[in-house]
């Protein structure tokens, strides 16, 4: 007999967990007191949520399951934002909470939240376990759930009394069999038919790739795709990084930032192949006028996403890697495509993105100087706003994994976390957290936990002073009030170094390029504090409720 | 818009009903009967969900419903020939020697029962569908309704043709 806490902290490594990233609280007690003596290498954020966030960046970065734990009541509420990052980015995180003992359920006892409750809609399933003899069985479930089908956090609550209980080593079984749970991996013989059929006949044909190619990690399948038909490719911004930026083939990102031409080809497709995506409102704008002359292939895990946004004409549910094998073997070199090829090479040399040359500061030729300086051999984690935005269009991604950003939910804080997290999946690159001044004061207090750790998280904050992008739409759409986005100017470098970790401050373009090598040669974590052009924008952009190619700050169109 | 009623095999398990009625709160749907009760199946119970919506919507809330782990099967059963019944206590004023014959009446027509008799008030118990307790209600009021509890309406295929127990 042995306490489910012992259980518990037993468990993990068996489903291939070295890190948690957590923090102590009445209730977990017995649990951190097992982990004392544990091999699990534990990391003390200083706020659950940032244990959640580094829980998904290490997910995303490593593609395993990535946990966090906290205690009850406060502790468990504030993983909450962690876990809806999860959730609609399909990370694969298991949250192992504390709950107050079984006989105090309900009693509004000290630190009790009902976190299964709360986090019902949030998760792709979630526990409260009620017995430690089923500890090891729901730890083997959770992380099965977690890391198969259309990925996703799992919650663990675990009571105290259940955690000190005692109970014996239960067996388990060598596969999780769960009645009401089985993805279907393998897509139907004859959509696949169908869609290659499509394929071989369409003129105007247009990949439009999603995180699910990453999450399948069928990037390279998608890459072989393309190139063997020669049909050009657009990424979502979840789906960045499944395939080189520089590939002929390749239009960058779609939707409200998307670039031009990767709009226009959306815009005039006859063919559009949806692999792991959602059409999601940020991606079509105004629905009815998304893809208006193409048929619609959409291969997507999860059977939900199907006609959930837009009409489909061949749906093919199954996993991206192994359709795009299936569909690879139907199909043979193809030079069907060249004057749709064309059309879209005129495109992008008529519309490129635009950096300003005019001796400011700007923060897009930031992101270009990092992107030239690592060559693709980093991983890149964002905050959200401008600052990611800038760095989707601007970076320049060779690998899937290499960019982690939170796209669904748009979780301001997420970056610099998850960058820590992302740290220990890729301990053998750089991470970089490209942020703003907003989203950096979200979660600035992780300076601490990256400083007491010697995590070498890179943070170049892309500082204008003020909430950019929603001073962006107030400058668009509001009539340039500013209401509540201006920040007071914060000295990044003395909080940096109040933690005890390096910074330095960049004001002329001249300083950028030796700022980012400085980083890159130290070894531990380094605050960067870009003074950028106070009111760029981010450019290309669709007004919401627009179609995709009603783009504003581009080029007139030829 | 019409009526759809969905037949929803659940793991027995605390939680589950909230779960599926989460969704559909989730999506802006109102639920206008709900039954929950035991089935066939050791372990399992059968939700019987009746929500008013257009096809498209209440598709996409069954395919969210599939999604959940406890859930093993989901079925529309208004696409087919079915049985579906609901039943109702009602408690009506029934004064001595005033209204109580014609009460006693109106349930030997409607083959509802009388399941207790009071000084002032009798209990009925009629089982049926959706109109045929409406209409006894609507002849009820008359005499003064204490207290009306209906169950949720549940419903079952007709023939041989059975609601299959996996996904």
């Amino acid at each position: 007999m042995k306490p489910g806490a012992k259980i518990l902290v037993e468990s993990l490594p068996r489903e291939g967990t070295e890190i948690i990233f957590g923090y102590p609280g009445g209730v977990v007690l017995p649990i951190y007191d097992e982990l004392y003596d544990s091999s699990l290498r534990h990391i003390l954020v200083r706020h659950e949520q940032a244990a959640a966030h580094a829980a998904d960046g290490y997910a995303r970065a490593s593609g395993r399951v990535g946990v966090c734990l906290a205690t009850s009541g406060p502790g468990a509420c504030n993983l909450v934002t962690g876990i809806a990052t999860a959730y609609m980015d399909s990370a694969p995180i298991v949250a192992i909470t504390g709950q107050v003992p079984t006989n105090l359920l309900g009693n509004d006892a000290f630190q009790e939240s009902d976190i299964t409750g709360i986090t019902m809609p949030i998760t792709k399933h979630n526990y409260l376990v009620k017995s430690a003899a089923d500890i090891s069985r729901v730890v083997q479930e959770a992380f099965y759930i977690a890391g198969t089908g259309r990925k996703g956090p799992v919650l663990i609550d675990i009571p105290k009394d259940v955690s000190t209980g005692l109970a014996e080593d239960t067996p388990l079984p060598e596969k999780v069999t769960l009645r009401g749970y089985n993805p279907t991996y393998k897509g139907h013989k004859r959509q696949i038919d169908k869609a290659v059929e499509l394929i071989v006949h369409a003129e105007r044909p247009l990949i439009y790739a999603g995180g699910g190619v990453i999450a399948s990690n069928a990037s390279a399948e998608l890459v072989s795709l393309a190139t063997l038909v020669g049909i050009p490719v657009t990424t979502t911004l979840m789906g960045i990084g499944c395939i080189p930026c520089d590939h002929p083939l390749n239009l960058g990102m779609l939707g409200m930032h998307g670039t031009e031409y990767a709009n226009f080809a959306v815009m005039e497709s006859d063919l559009l192949i949806a692999i792991g995506a959602r059409f999601d409102d940020r991606v079509t704008g105004k629905i009815d006028t998304f893809a208006p002359h193409a048929k619609i292939v959409h291969i997507d895990i999860d059977p939900a996403e199907i006609g959930k946004n837009k009409r489909i004409d061949v749906p093919i549910v199954g996993d991206v890697k192994a359709v795009l094998q299936d569909m690879l073997s139907g199909l043979k070199k193809n030079n069907a495509y060249e004057p749709w090829l064309k059309k879209i090479k005129h495109w992008k040399q008529h519309h490129p993105l635009r950096v300003k040359d005019d001796g400011r500061l700007h923060p897009q030729y930031i992101v270009r100087a990092l992107s030239e300086l690592v060559k693709g051999e980093a991983v890149i984690v964002s905050e959200v706003g401008q600052n990611q935005m800038w760095t989707a269009q601007h970076f320049c991604f060779h690998h899937p994994r290499t960019w982690i950003t939170s796209g669904g939910l748009g979780t301001m804080g997420y970056g610099f976390p998850a960058a820590m997290g992302a740290h220990f999946a890729r301990p053998d690159v750089p991470v970089f957290d490209i942020a703003g001044d907003g989203s950096i004061q979200m979660n600035i207090q992780e300076m601490s936990t990256v400083a007491a750790n010697k995590i070498p998280v890179k943070v170049a904050i892309l500082n204008n002073m003020y909430l950019g992008m929603v001073r962006q739409w107030q400058e668009l759409f509001f009539d340039r009030r500013y209401s509540f986005t201006e920040l007071p100017p914060v000295d990044f470098v003395k909080i940096a170094n109040a933690y005890g970790i390096d910074g330095m401050r960049v004001d002329s373009p001249d300083d950028v390029v030796p700022a980012l090598k400085a980083s890159l040669d130290c070894n531990g974590p380094v605050v960067m504090d870009f003074r950028i052009e106070r009111e760029e924008n981010v450019f290309p952009m669709v007004p919401a409720g627009a179609a995709i190619n009603e783009m504003i700050g581009g080029h007139p169109r030829s | 818009m019409k009526p759809h009623t969905l037949s929803v095999l659940v793991e027995n398990r605390p939680g589950v009903l909230s779960r599926v009625t989460g969704l559909f709160s989730r999506r802006g749907f109102n639920i206008e009967s709900l039954a929950v009760g035991t089935c066939e199946e050791p372990g399992m119970s059968r939700i019987t969900i009746v929500v008013i919506g257009d096809d498209a919507k209440v598709e996409q809330v069954m395919t969210q419903l599939h999604k959940l782990i406890d859930v093993i099967k989901v079925s529309d059963l208004s696409e087919n020939e079915r049985v579906e019944r609901e039943l109702a206590l009602i408690k009506v004023n029934a004064e001595p020697g005033t209204s109580r014959a014609e009460i006693l009446q109106i349930a030997s027509i409607f083959r509802a029962l009388i399941v207790d008799v009071g000084s002032k008030s009798v209990i009925l118990e009629v089982t049926g569908d959706t109109e045929k307790i409406d209409a006894l209600e609507k002849l009820l009021r008359q005499y003064g309704v204490k207290e009306l509890v209906r169950t949720g309406k549940i419903g079952i295929l007709r023939g041989s043709k059975s609601v299959p127990g996996s996904k």
